[in-house]
């Protein structure tokens, strides 16, 4: 909640700061020690390498962003679909909800091999990775806001004699848009998270190159900055993914939801 | 008041919860038409879950709660105690609502719209959206929402009670201006005493759980009320003897209940604290 009612200069500054001290830090570190930078490339150099390198690195980035893209709009979609399936009919709900559980429980380096075994296909393997972990969360937290909606609000519906589709379409709905928005912010991040972890369980095995194949092959071949220039290119997308889903997230709850609203004077 | 068949009869209605609490135990009574009824009760009395009953949104565990105009069945309004208005929704989408779902279409809902939204006073505020409004205005469009169907009969379940005074006064005042020009039949649930002599034309006292009728006492005042009601002697006249009806209520013993309910008045007792058992 502090966060809401700071001044927005400070909201960029404070974690600039801290960010351009800790490089900082780190850049001395390295310079001072003389670490070598097989062992540990400094900040400076791990940039320039992104530029130097971006003609390899971006292409790779583009393919993980694909598959994450691909695997988050399928988490969206699928999660969005069973979950109003889910409080349509407890039946339902019963039958398929532990499942959605133990596939989001089972770790994803343990099923991940095993995926890429059966499915040929290597992009639709590393989907199929990235779905599992990313589709959960967008479930859960619809189906949440699907079921916590206001009571009266549900009795006044019944009065009026809202038909079970107007009570969905303008009542169930809406009221689960914010849950909805919060597990697409989570959903997007373990996308990214998964596509990773499944490219680098796919390894060099015939896969598209991705980011991960990128880190791999600088790994083997000892070229730690471009390791590092990798890494930093995956947390990057991750923070862009995560500014663009909360910049969604506003402008779809604009006016009407107390998460986006800035504390008045 | 019209003397005529009644609008709602509930006969020796119980409720219990699936926990197995006893809310309601045989409870009779009869909604007249275009009276204001004030249904008066401690907390837990189980007095919103008779309105819940009357309204059809449960069922009785036994007894029965008969409509004899199915018409004015149909054109109920319901006011909550919070105001249940959609956050997402603009005011006036949230007084359509009920049209909405009826089927009609935005263009023939207009006026009514326009119309419920002006009776309570929220003329240029058709744009807003509910967290934009204090407490009393969101109350306001909840009532507008209730009023837009044109209803016959208005229930209302402590709709005012987490209102401050000066704005619980005022739309008091406007409900009982509502009732008298629209000859509207409202049931009204308050645990106060003085709203529920204020505003109603007759106060029914309900026991502690499970909730019985206790006592029916009819009030006389100007229709609609006016403010001045509120320190003439017949309005505190009033409030006593409610006041000591409701303390009575408090004394009995729960399992003890062997009068007659539904009886006018069980008399108060001779005791001069009339002020007690408003809690």
């Amino acid at each position: 909640m502090a966060s809401r009612t700071m001044r927005p200069s400070y909201r960029v500054l404070a974690p600039g700061l801290i960010g351009l001290l800790a490089l900082g830090a780190w850049e001395g570190m390295v310079r001072w020690q003389g670490i070598p930078p097989y062992i540990l490339p400094g900040p400076i150099l791990i940039a320039r390498t992104v530029v130097s390198d971006w003609g390899t690195l971006f292409p790779s980035l583009l393919i993980t962003l694909a598959i994450t893209a691909a695997a988050f709009l399928v988490s969206a979609v699928l999660g969005l679909v069973l979950a109003i399936l889910f409080t349509q009919s407890p039946w339902i709900e019963r039958a398929l909800f532990p499942y959605a559980v133990i596939l989001q429980v089972t770790p994803l380096v343990a099923i991940a091999p095993l995926i890429i075994l059966w499915i040929k296909w290597i992009p639709l393997a590393l989907l199929i990775c990235a779905w599992l972990v990313a589709f959960f969360p967008v479930l859960s937290n619809t189906v949440l806001g699907l079921t916590s909606t206001d009571r009266n609000l549900v009795d006044l519906f019944r009065l009026y004699g809202a038909t079970r589709w107007q009570a969905l379409r303008y009542l169930r709905l809406p009221a689960a848009l914010p849950y909805f928005l919060g597990g697409l912010r989570i959903s997007g991040g373990l996308a990214l998270i998964g596509a990773v972890v499944a490219e680098f369980v796919a390894g060099t095995g015939g896969a598209q190159s991705g980011l991960a194949f990128r880190i791999l092959e600088a790994g083997y071949q000892l070229q730690i900055p471009r390791m590092f220039a990798a890494v930093f290119l995956i947390s990057a997308a991750g923070v862009l993914i995560f500014a663009v889903l909360t910049g969604l997230s506003r402008l779809a709850l604009g006016r009407w939801h107390e998460s986006e609203i800035d504390a008045e004077g | 008041m019209t003397a005529g068949a009644p609008v709602v009869t509930v006969r020796e209605v119980s409720k219990a919860y699936p926990s197995g609490t006893l809310a309601l135990d045989r409870l009779s009574l009869d909604v007249e038409p275009g009276e204001l009824l004030s249904l008066l009760g401690p907390s837990g009395c189980g007095k919103s879950t008779l309105l819940r009953l009357i309204a059809g949104l449960a069922e009785p565990s036994s007894g029965s709660i008969a409509w004899t105009d199915t018409a004015a069945q149909n054109r109920l309004g319901f006011v909550f105690q919070e105001p249940t208005l959609m956050p997402w929704a603009r005011v006036e989408d949230n007084v359509r609502l009920p049209l909405m779902l009826a089927g009609m279409s935005r263009g023939e809902s207009g006026r009514r719209v326009g119309e419920a939204i002006a009776h309570v006073g929220l003329g240029g505020f058709e744009r807003a959206y509910p967290r934009e409004l204090s407490g009393g205005m969101r109350m306001r469009v909840s009532l507008a929402r209730a009023l837009v169907t044109r209803p016959r009969v208005l229930l209302m379940d402590e709709p005012f009670a987490s209102l401050d005074e000066i704005t619980r006064f005022r739309l008091e005042s406007d409900l009982a201006e509502l009732h008298q020009r629209q000859r509207l039949t409202v049931v009204f649930v308050t645990h106060s005493v003085f709203e529920s002599v204020y505003l109603g034309t007759r106060v029914v006292v309900l026991s502690p759980r499970p909730g019985r009728v206790i006592a029916s006492r009819r009030i006389e005042g100007p229709a609609p009320r006016v403010e001045a009601f509120r320190t003439s002697t017949a309005y505190l006249e009033a409030c006593r003897d409610v006041s000591a009806l409701l303390a009575a209520a408090m004394e009995r013993p729960r399992t003890l209940t062997l009068s007659p309910s539904g009886s006018e008045g069980i008399s108060p007792p001779p005791s001069p604290s009339g002020g007690r058992g408003q809690g």
